[in-house]
């Protein structure tokens, strides 16, 4: 369709891809397998929709300090997070750097859970680390990025000899202060959501519990620890404020103490046997014997895991990628004050419309809020075995989180007084202006999807997270790490693949100044 | 113990690139024997308590509620302070035994196999009555169409397929076991869709919603949901029932004696087996409790190296 355009305008270049990525996500959708073969799922949906209408608390002491537990590893992951992730944004313009972040971003949290809780057990230091890790790399690449395109004029009013930390932190760093003290807030949103997750290990947070109830059937129980979750990330926003943050940190590192009984012999086993592979421990490294049977494990590996794991996983990932956009697009004006304040509800005064939005944005919240897990099992019911309950379930999710994004962004644009409503003010007005932000966040949310592809197992979609999960659950700890290295590589390269797209359709992550 | 960490950093990546070159088994022993001087302390903290978990197979959350019951029955048998400590899944569990976190544990048949392999000298010691003969039923959605027999159902190849969790022996290990003897091939290659529910009463609402047309389950999980009216005989019901095979049992660190005394596995060993109050029993749930060794579990040895769960030569 760009054939009709005689010039290679940049609004070309981003149709282009925009089409490229979804004919690749219609080919991807011939090649899986999205047969819906439902059956009678209404008897157990009635009994979710009965337990959702009529939460009931099992136990109190229970539900508090597992919602205290919750918190309390979110908000010391984001802090270890923000701080490891800000030093490693001071050099994020060095590939090595950026191929570090990129590597510690791609295991998720549950992977990084379990690799600690083999030497250091179920300790608040295997939760702490588990969030920590990830999330600084997160964290600098956001930094990074923010410094990398913070307004140059700054810097060149400066002489350009001398260019040291001062010059960073008094040219840099007040400008991209403000972006990043937001991101940093919405990552303790995200925190929380993982720390939730972390339960699904063993962890003693609000996963812990909801997983267990909804293992057991007991809709009503898992209903009361989901609204308990809602309830702190809806709430987020009304107590957790920078002037309080000192109190709330001394708070978690006071009830939740990060510790643990690391015992040496744990580790070394750990590192000298159980992740060096199998037919490595206790030969020689150099005889040829050694060598063709580390070559037929790995042979072997490949054939079996490594290479359907890579195809599942990028074609999942492909299609989630798309419809989450899909998704984003229509959910974000559910968060956008550009159209709930202007809609039918103008006029009544900034209460109403600041309660409409409040309400999109619940909805949003909600969305997000809902493990993909849930997602996917309720899907199952719903559709049966096949990919689209990982579609919809990873769609759902990301889509939510890129829609209140991209909702909050649009409230940084400045409409002329007689701009136009509704479909033409979305169409014509608010979409062209915050494409380039979209396809930014998309591109961010694309190595998450990959990420999340893992924890899909109960639809028996074989992932590289399927694969890993499997490997953790018979103890080869070594192909686990080989696993998690082969989809850190495909996450560096999804990484470094976004970044050459960035760069060419120069996408900027910043708010434009319009 | 505290860590220095640049210096352990430096001997852990020594030691890792020692133990892949593995030119010198003497340099790991020299390394280890310098670090395991230190980690005594560590052990002998913890040696103060003994601890024991279960795996998580159903009805999670009364686990809590059920083996503190049976921490308290141990602890008025054997003396010591006992504490039960729940884990998420069967993993964790052998994880926490072969980590010296539980010293005894209540494992299913595989769960059992994978942790006395890892962890050399530990001994099953008890099973269940009804662990001598446990078995699986495969289940099936009525619109499967395939209708209960007392020889394999071959109807079964090309539905769709769910395990329980991937480390169960009666949700995963015994049925891929038949259904590779009857039908001939793995799993992912005779089925349409292959899923791991993750439990055993998960595996049972797929099947009974039609998510899956058939699935295997602990008979002893099928039969208590039957009994509380949770199933709806008109949509799933039992197309097979396995042959028997040993299942779950508990399973005792070999090195008990050296923290507790001489006679402590003994003395464990007959707590369990004299244990016959019905509320306890009811924890489990089991009629009561027989003796068992390691060798009476080399069926379940066998089949999970057949089907490449285990490795063979460890």
């Amino acid at each position: 369709m760009s054939t009709t355009h005689p010039t290679n305008t940049s609004a070309s270049a981003l149709r282009n891809l925009s089409l490229w990525f979804a004919v690749s996500a219609l080919l991807c959708l011939f090649i899986i397998d999205i047969d819906i073969s439902t059956t009678d799922p209404w008897a157990e949906l009635g009994l979710m929709t009965a337990g959702a209408l009529s939460p009931s608390v099992w136990s109190w002491p229970t539900l508090i300090s597992s919602l205290a537990n919750t918190f309390a590893f979110a908000l010391q992951g984001v802090t270890f997070g923000a701080i490891g992730g800000f030093c490693l944004a001071l050099g994020y313009r060095f590939t090595l750097v950026r191929a570090f972040c990129a590597f510690i971003r791609s295991i998720h949290e549950l992977f990084w859970a379990l690799l600690f809780m083999q030497v250091a057990g179920l300790s608040s230091l295997t939760g702490l680390l588990a969030i920590a890790i990830p999330y600084a790399g997160t964290l600098a690449k956001i930094y990074g990025e923010l410094f990398e395109e913070v307004d140059p004029a700054a810097a060149n009013n400066l002489p350009r000899s001398g260019r040291n930390l001062s010059y960073f932190f008094y040219t840099v760093l007040p400008l991209a202060w403000r972006s990043m003290a937001s991101y940093t807030s919405y990552r303790v949103e995200c925190a929380i959501r993982s720390s939730a997750i972390l339960g699904f290990v063993g962890l003693p947070t609000l996963g812990f519990h909801l997983e267990t109830a909804l293992s057991d059937g007991n809709y009503s129980e898992a209903a009361a620890f989901f609204y308990a979750l809602l309830l702190l990330i809806g709430s987020l926003r009304l107590w957790l404020h920078l002037r309080l943050l000192p109190v709330y940190l001394i708070a978690v590192f006071y009830y939740l103490p990060p510790q643990a009984t690391i015992s040496w012999q744990l580790l070394v086993r750990f590192v000298s046997e159980d992740i060096v592979p199998t037919p490595l421990r206790g030969q020689s490294l150099y005889s040829g014997e050694t060598l063709n049977s580390v070559g037929h494990w790995f042979n072997l590996l490949w054939q079996q895991q490594i290479w359907p794991g890579l195809i599942n996983t990028l074609l999942l990932g492909q299609i989630s990628l798309v419809f989450t956009g899909l998704l984003a697009l229509a959910l974000l004006p559910l968060n956008s004050s550009l159209f709930i304040s202007r809609g039918r509800f103008m006029g009544r005064g900034r209460l109403l419309s600041g309660w409409t939005r409040g309400a999109g944005d619940s909805i949003l919240i909600l969305l997000r809020s809902l493990p993909e897990y849930l997602l996917a099992f309720v899907g199952l019911l719903i559709l049966g075995p096949s990919m689209l309950p990982a579609i919809l379930a990873l769609g759902i999710h990301n889509g939510a989180i890129i829609g209140h994004l991209l909702g909050r962004y649009t409230d940084e644009i400045n409409l002329r007084v007689d701009a136009s409503r509704g479909a033409t003010l979305y169409f014509y007005e608010v979409l062209p202006r915050i494409y380039r932000q979209f396809l930014a966040f998309l591109f961010y949310r694309w190595e998450v999807i990959l990420r999340e592809t893992a924890i899909l197992g109960i639809l028996g979609i074989a992932t590289l997270g399927f694969y890993i999960d499997s490997a953790f659950e018979t103890f080869r700890f070594d192909v686990a790490l080989l696993l998690i290295l082969v989809s850190a590589a495909l996450n560096m390269a999804v990484d470094q693949f976004a970044r050459y797209l960035r760069r060419r359709l120069q996408l900027k992550t910043t708010p434009e100044s319009l | 113990m505290r860590i220095q960490p640049v210096r352990n950093l430096v001997t852990l990546t020594l030691l890792f690139i020692i133990s892949i070159s593995s030119a010198s088994s003497f340099g790991i022993s020299t390394v280890a024997a310098v670090v395991s001087a230190s980690a005594v302390d560590a052990d002998a903290a913890s040696a103060k308590t003994f601890v024991f978990t279960a795996i998580p197979d159903q009805d999670e959350a009364n686990l809590q509620e059920r083996f503190n019951k049976v921490a308290d029955y141990l602890q008025g048998q054997l003396g010591v302070e006992v504490r039960y400590i729940p884990v998420k899944s069967y993993a964790a569990a052998v994880t926490a035994f072969r980590n010296n976190q539980v010293q005894l544990a209540w494992f299913g048949g595989l769960s059992g196999v994978q942790a006395r392999r890892l962890v050399p000298g530990s001994q099953a010691i008890a099973q269940g009555y009804e662990d001598q003969f446990f078995s699986s039923y495969f289940i099936a959605h009525h619109s499967s169409g395939v209708e209960t027999s007392a020889s394999f159902p071959q109807a079964m190849a090309a539905k769709t397929f769910t395990f329980g969790s991937k480390g169960s022996t009666s949700g995963r290990l015994m049925p891929e076991y038949y259904i590779r003897q009857y039908l001939g091939d793995t799993p992912d290659k005779l089925f349409s869709k292959v899923g791991y529910s993750g439990d055993h009463s998960r595996t049972i609402a797929l099947v009974q919603s039609g998510a899956y047309q058939i699935g295997a389950v602990n008979y002893k999980v099928w039969d208590s949901q039957l009994a509380a009216g949770k199933i709806d005989t008109s949509k799933v019901k039992v197309i097979w029932q396995t042959p028997t095979y040993p299942d779950y049992q508990w399973t005792v660190r070999g090195d008990v004696n050296e923290s507790w005394g001489a006679d402590f596995q003994a003395r464990l060993s007959r707590a369990l087996l004299d244990m016959d109050d019905a509320d306890l029993l009811a924890s489990f749930p089991r009629s009561a409790f027989v003796s068992a060794t390691n060798t009476l579990y080399q069926p379940i040895v066998d089949t999970a190296i057949a089907i490449g769960l285990i490795d063979a030569d460890q």
